[in-house]
């Protein structure tokens, strides 16, 4: 058997093993720990009785093996159970995170992409020349530096001394955040994102924009790019209107790849601009101990990596004839 | 290709010599830290008139200035090369030979070995890296060797999945139908004529790997997670991040920075050039 459908089935099945193998994982790293595993998931400021009805909840009374598929069956219900700082449960921590990462990592990436694709044209382009090479190391020192580095230095230039963006957080102090429109669509939260997404953005471009640059300098090679040019049409005719569309099938993959690169990027991010995102929050929780949280952001930043992992395999193979699916 | 010829040819890269030339001068700064070093990095230095000097600038006595605990940040710095290079080098050595190794399996003996190696390549691509290297070592302690081992266990992954595809490829080539024709041993044909045509490429991405590790590391030790007992670049951003010093202090916070980013670059250079060495289709 062989064909699209069958190529996307086995990805698909392959993503959940993964995913499955991901939970094992967390339920060993989890209990290696030094001491007594109960201390990590039970609160040890709770009361006899109530420690002992979560120990139950949570079957750690029990052997382990029988521990190990109460926790997938919990973990596939999607019950990680209770914060020990918050006294939430642990899917509604993470649901009051989620949204500022995705707002954050959505702008970073889209900043990065069409930088990626506008520079990486220019530079194939005009390859040679000294405009090429300042971009190139440009985009190499960006990409060499620790993003909390360009982050610190860049609010402490662009904030502190020239008081051009808020030091910080996703709004002013004080501000009504009971809505939704309220708090993610006007203007001071638009302010506080663009910082921290052009500093992502910086640390991001390289890889995409050298991806798109290697893709147009193939593509110009080929011979209805010399006839555009014979046809006399404009050069940035030739450039946008040719080169540029052809050339974008790699930059796709890219993209879906660097998303999941981009989880670690997104902590660091977080941390230095104060943003209040599931990158913080897994700082946070291994800070505070609060290990029902730390894991439940953990796996859900897997199945992120996992699922765009997946995308990008699918698009690789869907976007390019040449792959051929086995 | 010979390593001499690899090296010369890498010399003669202008973008390849600079990366040579940094690498060298960080190995130098790291070897003679000791002589070059102004302070002891953790002693807290006081003025003449026994104020103790909390992040004062620049100055003849303290070239790069002080922490705010009055330690000085030059001989800091110095010191912190030598964490940053064990670290970029023993991950880098580790990553590539555990990822060569595990590549030169897979693709020469492929089937079930291959499906096997390659499917577990695929689960730990879907670890994301950097809080896996936190919650390992928050679990394990906070020491360097601990970050180091987090480290590798993810980075292989990347050379494997490179290596793997070029080992295909040289295995259909005559030299390897001549050997095995000749009755050599499956591992003796891996190990002594598949293995030395990939190590070019496996370099390629171990100056790569150099550079991620470093930036790991700093990145953990920012977090809080680093070391306690020694001086790495990221503990000194984590300090002056943690003492607000990015206000106050620029001369705390550029040159740790700076160091990282031109010796993680001296890694992307020294890659580039011989990716463009072994491809010359990449040259312009």
């Amino acid at each position: 058997m062989s064909g699209l459908p069958w190529f996307i089935g086995k990805r698909i099945l392959q993503a959940i093993v993964t995913l499955f193998i991901l939970i094992t994982l967390l339920f060993f790293m989890f209990r290696i720990l030094p001491g007594d595993p109960t201390t990590m998931f039970v609160d040890a400021a709770l009361p006899v009785e109530a420690r002992e009805a979560v120990l139950a909840q949570f079957g750690l009374d029990k052997p382990l093996h029988e521990q190990y598929w109460l926790y997938m069956k919990n973990f596939i219900q999607g019950d990680f159970g209770m914060s020990f700082t918050s006294r939430e449960p642990v899917m509604d921590v993470i649901g009051h995170y989620i949204l500022p990462t995705v707002f954050l990592m959505g702008s970073t990436i889209l900043l990065a992409v069409i930088v990626a694709i506008v520079l990486g044209a220019l530079t194939a382009w005009y390859r040679g020349t000294k405009f090429e090479a300042i971009v190139v190391s440009i985009a190499l020192f960006f990409r060499s530096a620790p993003i909390f580095w360009i982050g610190m230095v860049a609010l402490a230039l662009l904030s502190h001394r020239l008081n051009l963006f808020p030091i910080g957080g996703m709004y002013d102090p004080g501000k009504d955040t009971s809505s939704f429109f309220g708090t993610y669509f006007n203007l001071e939260f638009i302010h506080h994102l663009l910082l921290p997404s052009i500093v992502g953005a910086a640390y991001y471009v390289a890889n995409p924009m050298l991806v798109m640059r290697s893709s147009m300098i193939e593509i110009m090679e080929d011979d209805f790019i010399e006839l555009s040019r014979a046809k006399g049409l404009k050069e940035r005719h030739v450039i946008f209107r040719h080169a540029v569309r052809n050339s974008l099938l790699p930059v796709v993959t890219e993209i879906a790849l660097l998303v999941g690169f981009a989880i670690g990027g997104q902590v660091l991010l977080e941390v230095v601009f104060n943003w209040p995102g599931i990158g913080r929050l897994i700082v946070d929780s291994i800070q505070r101990n609060d290990y029902p949280v730390a894991q439940a952001t953990f796996f859900l930043m897997g199945v992120i990596v996992i699922f765009l992992n997946l995308v990008s395999d699918i698009l690789y193979g869907y976007l390019d004839p040449r792959v051929s699916y086995k | 290709m010979e390593g001499n010829r690899l090296v010369k040819l890498l010399l003669k890269d202008k973008l390849g010599l600079i990366g040579v030339a940094l690498m060298i001068f960080f190995i130098a700064l790291a070897v003679f830290a000791p002589l070059i070093i102004t302070h002891d990095p953790q002693t807290q230095n006081y003025s003449s008139d026994g104020k103790l000097l909390n992040m004062a600038p620049p100055s003849s006595e303290h070239i790069l200035g002080t922490t705010k605990m009055g330690r000085d940040v030059f001989s800091q710095v110095v010191a912190g090369t030598r964490v940053a290079l064990v670290v970029g080098f023993t991950c880098a050595l580790m990553v590539t030979v555990i990822g060569t190794v595990i590549a030169l399996l897979a693709g020469y003996f492929g089937g079930w070995v291959d499906d096997f190696l390659m499917r577990a390549t695929d689960i730990i691509y879907g670890i994301p890296f950097l809080p896996f290297v936190m919650i390992m070592v928050a679990v394990l302690g906070p020491s360097i060797w601990n970050i180091i081992i987090a480290i590798v266990l993810i980075m292989w992954r990347t050379t494997t999945r490179v290596i793997r595809s070029e080992v295909l490829s040289i295995k259909q080539r005559t030299f390897i139908q001549a050997a095995k024709l000749n009755g050599a041993s499956s591992l003796r044909i891996v190990f002594r004529h598949v293995a030395p045509n990939v190590i070019p490429l496996a370099l390629v991405f171990g100056s790569l790997a150099m550079g991620q590790a470093i930036v790991t590391e700093a990145s953990i030790s920012f977090l809080g997670y680093g070391d306690p007992m020694l001086i790495s670049w990221g503990k000194i951003l984590y300090d002056a991040y943690i003492a607000h010093a990015i206000t106050e202090a620029w001369w705390w916070v550029i040159p740790p920075g700076l160091a990282i980013t031109l010796l993680v670059m001296s890694g992307f250079f020294v890659s580039r050039s011989l990716e463009e060495i072994l491809n010359p289709r990449l040259r312009r």
